[in-house]
């Protein structure tokens, strides 16, 4: 399953996922066969804390059209306090990044436990479906990236 | 420039069905640094293995990618085949095409692809792989128990059995904690000292067991498996090899004026003291505020009248430093003070008491020998009102007391009125309550029985006011049931006040970099699945220290932490994981701002020459301890110079993959 | 001056007249007789706490003349451990609000107030005890938040592609310090000398204003020094609105070190989601 537009688009997402409850959540969502698009694709870090607003804005600049981050539900981090940290940065660039007028829609942090494979799913498909809705990412990119 | 192996794994038909696994090794074939790929039917199966240890050897492959299931399933699997292949384990990545591709695809085309865009991805980061080792540290086979309360003791016999020495360091002269202050317990309504003391006997003949009392814990610097503490032992004026615990001294001590701590200061005692007859050590401790030789240098009393020659006027502090593994955290609690919470009336009234008072005067051996008599004029209180959740449950911010459930109240408050209606049947008992909360073997049917067949009246409802009125406290609450004001003219009333955490444990948790919550409970490694280690590696907890538990429990998890200690100190090495952080000091601003998120005190600075290109000076840098971090990547974000990276999972790594993957 | 000759201190960072006649520019005094060059005044804008970095190790101390809003800078690099408080001799001295050729600046306009945060030894009157602030700080922002995304899309397009890279504001920020800059380090994946793309002009800006957040003492430099008068000050302020609003009023720069918004956090925190759900998409 892809998502594609009206006309012929599709979107590139990337999804960075701690290692310890959301990977395991979209492990899970495999083996129970909850599909989601392929257009996603998952980059597994140790916890949502070791993700810099760097990253994120690197995939833009290079053709991301949407970057979705993971981790565990808040009090669940693996180290504790990880996700935590994760979520004032991101609330932190994500303010930043709509204050600059980028569509707030593209970047989006979900808590997904271990044993939520099919909220992964639901996420994913969701998250997918955003991002085709908004199109095109033109706003914040290095356009010759884009073929 | 690498060698790179790929090998694509069919997991049978599981990814094969629905992605075409050969396209997938053709596509990759040409992409930089890949000298060679394969495909097999199980990539896990020794075959499998076999086909990645010899590819190895033939084509002299410096990192393989394996295209297979979650890393989660085979990740190490795969690392031990490298590593059995003279590859180091850690140039291995693994393509997730089964879980996140062929699983949840069903087009095969489509799976294909993305499978390819896997593989690529998995192929950049390994370009941006290095070698990593993994370290090792000694481990001492010694563990420091801070606490001597049942969950300290219970800790340290356990570890004890197993054969590995223990310091108990307990800052009161004697061991026991507050369950020696206990009367009776529930649901059993057995006597808390009939079941503690031969606990406490049992650990001061333990010849593994190492009782500090009368100390304290403090400077401790290491990490896990080689901790160093300096503990302070304070000086009893009384020499403890010589003091046989006849307790003469302290029935001839003149002075009279110290609060007998153990009775909740509801009496005095002597300045030259045993806190309890069953203390342990059952040595006599000098009180310097009260003792009048040591403040006018006059009396000396007690050394005359003792016969071993123990009294010491002159013994001072002592410094001990020792090296341990692990550090168990028992350090307990204590009651809140309820004086603030004016409605109560804590602060004016005496015979308004704390549950913890309420066991003194129960109890055979407090001030009252057993006879429950109210402490402002003696007489036997005839109605008595106990009254729940005082500085428990309070809404957050409004300073009145505590946001938590102290857990053992209602319990305990059962416990005391079944007491004094079985000892006094004339006497009437009220508890007002919230909820009455009993989850725990045999505390439903213990709290019924005190309703039903004690004859206790339970009133749901809070109390608003208790005053003095001649010689009676009026009590003033609501009884939410009946829906109306309720006045009972009591002569003692009994606060169910919260429980806190000892006033040490703070500064304690600091020393350690041990986390703690809002309340100053230590928090867990993980809520449910590693409930007894604190986040900071090497440290466990044991107690009330975590959070509020009863007796039972309290053992329980005293047990499991004693498990986790002998679990580490049964190693003589720790294997650390390779993939922590790292400062590189030439980018290094010393800002500290890593140090303040990092949870598990991994971070310390140094001044130290740097040397690079065009730099030799003295800066303040960052110094990961590669032993206790555990490798989540909080600093690497703070870091503002980008200086502080993780390895296994670097910048660099993961920018690789985030090109990859926006590439095709 | 005195203080020189006695020897107590053994160099002077201050201000002196620069090519125009509002152009006074940050300069260090090593001697008595450099001192002739020495002003302040009107035009003392520039914040020196920056300037201090490098004198850190010296030999000897250095005295450093701080306005108000000087000292909160001071204060953060020490909490950073970027400044070693005995190397230093600090003379807070009285603001009545510095100006450029076109009158007040920006930073005076809303000036936070007229405390010293850290001093030795103060040197002001009563006129320069009297707010300067005429308008709201945080006015600019709010302005914009009330935009449409479009418009805020078009006004920063329009502010950043001006941006010719010439590092001023970087270089004179008090709170960029690193010893190796991100965007002078090949391996950052940010390194770039110039801004090519569009991406770049805003990837700068972005990224500069995050490694700030919540170190940065609002001293309004960065605008200040801008050669296209570019409004970066409203990037800061964007992030010190937000964290006072999300996390409690936080003044970088204040009281002892402590953590800041960015390396703290509470277990009730808003959720990044909120970003979506407030104000003009």
């Amino acid at each position: 399953m892809q998502m594609v537009n009206e006309t012929g688009w599709k979107p590139k997402i990337v999804a960075f996922c701690c290692n310890w409850c959301s990977y395991a959540g979209a492990d899970l969502a495999g083996s129970g066969r909850l599909s989601y698009p392929a257009d996603i694709k998952i980059i597994r870090v140790p916890c949502s804390c070791r993700v810099n607003p760097l990253f994120i804005l690197r995939a833009f600049e290079r053709g991301a059209d949407g970057v979705i981050l993971c981790g565990c539900h808040p009090g669940d981090c693996h180290y504790t306090s990880g996700n935590y940290y994760a979520r004032r940065r991101m609330t932190m660039l994500f303010s930043m990044l709509d204050y600059l007028g980028i569509e707030r829609g593209r970047t989006r942090v979900e808590w997904v436990s271990a044993a939520e494979g099919a909220k992964f799913s639901a996420t994913m498909n969701d998250f997918a479906k955003t991002i085709t809705e908004l199109g095109e990412n033109r706003k914040l990119g290095d356009l010759r990236c884009k073929k | 420039m690498q060698k790179i192996g790929v090998f694509v794994c069919w997991c049978g038909s599981n990814i094969a069905a629905t992605v075409d696994v050969e396209a997938v090794a053709e596509a990759v074939k040409n992409e930089p640094g890949v000298v060679f790929s394969a495909n097999y039917q199980y990539m896990c199966s020794a075959a499998g293995q076999k086909l990645i240890q010899d590819a190895i050897h033939e084509h002299h492959l410096t990192g393989i990618v394996v295209c297979s299931c979650s890393p989660r399933m085979h990740e190490a699997t795969f690392r031990k085949t490298a590593e059995s292949a003279g590859l180091n384990p850690y140039m291995v990545e693994i393509a997730n095409i089964r879980e996140q591709c062929s699983w949840i695809h069903k087009d095969k085309e489509e799976a294909t692809a993305k499978a390819i865009v896997l593989a690529k991805a998995a192929i950049s980061k390994l370009r941006n792989d290095t070698p990593l080792q993994a370290g090792t540290s000694a481990v001492t086979k010694r563990c420091l128990v801070i606490g001597g309360g049942i969950a300290g003791i219970q800790t340290a016999l356990d570890v004890a059995d197993a054969g590995y020495e223990v310091d108990i360091v307990e800052q009161r002269p004697t061991i026991g904690g507050r369950m020696a202050q206990l009367d009776k317990t529930f649901p059993t309504l057995d006597c808390a000292a009939c079941i503690l003391t031969p606990k406490m006997v049992e650990a001061s003949q333990n010849e593994k067991i190492n009782i500090i009392s009368y100390a304290k814990v403090e400077k401790v610097s290491g990490f896990v498996g080689s901790f160093k503490a300096t503990i302070r032992k304070k000086a009893r004026f009384v020499d403890e090899t010589k003091c046989t615990g006849c307790s003469l001294c302290t029935t001839k001590c003149p002075s009279r004026k110290g609060k007998n701590e153990f009775n909740m200061n509801l009496d005095n005692r002597g300045a030259i003291y045993i806190p309890f007859a069953q203390a342990i050590p059952n040595v006599a401790v000098i009180d310097p505020e009260q003792c009048i030789k040591l403040k006018t240098g006059k009396c000396g009393l007690c050394e005359k009248v003792c016969s071993a020659g123990a009294i010491n006027y002159k013994q001072e502090d002592e410094l001990i430093e020792r090296e341990y593994g692990a550090i168990v955290v028992a350090t307990g609690f204590k009651p809140i003070d309820p004086s603030p919470l004016n409605e109560f009336g804590y602060a004016d009234n005496a015979d308004v008491v704390t549950s913890l008072e309420f066991e003194r005067l129960m109890n055979a051996a407090g001030p009252t020998k057993g006879t429950l008599l109210r402490p402002s004029d003696g007489k036997h209180p005839k109605t008595i009102v106990f009254i729940q959740c005082v500085g428990s449950r309070c809404e957050e911010n409004t300073k009145r007391g505590k946001p938590y459930c102290s857990k053992i109240c209602c319990m305990y408050t059962a416990k005391h009125a079944m007491l004094v209606r079985e000892k006094y049947p004339d006497t009437d008992v009220h508890v007002f309550y919230i909820d009455v909360r009993t989850p725990g073997k045999n505390f439903d049917e213990f709290y019924r029985r005190a309703a039903e067949q004690y004859g206790v009246d339970y009133i749901k409802g809070m109390v608003g006011k208790v005053a003095k009125e001649g010689d009676k406290l009026m009590v003033q609450g609501s009884d939410l049931i009946n829906n109306e004001q309720v006045h009972i003219a009591a002569d003692m009333v009994v606060l169910a006040t919260a429980i806190e955490p000892d006033p040490t444990a703070r500064s304690i948790g600091t020393m350690l970099t041990a986390s703690m919550d809002t309340n100053d409970f230590f928090t867990e490694a993980h809520p449910k699945l590693r409930p007894v280690e604190s986040p900071t590696a090497g440290i466990f907890l044991s107690g009330v220290a975590q959070g509020p538990k009863d007796i039972p429990e309290t053992v329980a998890q005293a047990g499991a932490a004693a498990s986790k200690v002998i679990g580490l100190l049964a190693k003589d090495h720790l294997v650390t994981n390779p993939c922590v952080a790292q400062s590189n000091e030439l980018m290094c601003n010393g800002c500290s701002q890593c140090e303040k998120v990092c949870p598990y005190g991994a971070i310390t600075y140094v001044e130290k020459e740097v040397r690079g290109p065009g730099v030799r000076e003295v800066r303040r840098v960052a110094q990961v301890n590669p032993a206790v971090c555990q490798g989540c990547g909080a600093c690497t974000v703070t870091c503002p110079s980008g200086a502080m990276d993780l390895k296994g999972f670097s910048n660099k790594q993961i920018l690789a993959e985030v090109d990859a993957i926006c590439r095709w | 001056m005195q203080l020189m000759n006695e020897g107590t201190v053994a160099r002077v960072v201050g201000w002196e007249k620069g090519e125009g006649e509002c152009d006074w520019t940050p300069a260090l005094f090593e001697s008595v007789q450099e001192m002739d060059g020495f002003v302040y005044g009107d035009y003392a804008g520039a914040n020196l706490s920056k300037y201090c970095v490098k004198m850190n190790k010296a030999e000897g101390k250095t005295l450093v003349v701080l306005k108000p809003c000087d000292t909160l800078s001071f204060r953060q690099l020490i909490h950073e451990h970027r400044l070693n408080r005995d190397n230093f001799y600090l003379i807070g001295a009285g603001c009545k609000g510095m100006k450029d050729e076109s009158g007040l600046l920006l930073k005076c306009k809303t000036c936070k107030g007229k405390d010293f945060e850290i001093f030795d030894e103060i040197i002001d009157d009563e006129e320069s005890k009297q707010p300067t602030a005429i308008m709201d700080r945080m006015e600019g922002v709010t302005a914009l938040e009330n935009e449409t995304a479009q418009e805020r899309f078009d006004f920063w397009r329009n502010e950043l592609s001006r941006c010719i890279r010439c590092n001023a504001c970087r270089n004179v920020c008090p709170a960029c310090t690193c010893e190796k800059c991100v965007f002078d380090n090949p391996a950052s994946s940010v390194a770039s000398k110039a801004p090519v793309t569009d991406f770049e002009e805003n990837v700068f800006h972005i990224i500069r204003a995050f490694h700030v957040a919540g170190r940065c003492t609002d001293c309004g430099e960065c605008s200040r020094v801008c050669p296209q008068h570019i409004p970066l000050h409203l990037l800061n302020r964007k992030f010190i609105k937000d964290m006072n609003e999300l996390y409690g009023e936080y003044q970088a720069g204040v009281g002892e070190e402590e953590r800041t918004p960015m390396t703290t956090y509470t277990k009730t925190d808003a959720e990044p989601s909120i970003v979506r759900e407030r104000g003009n998409a």
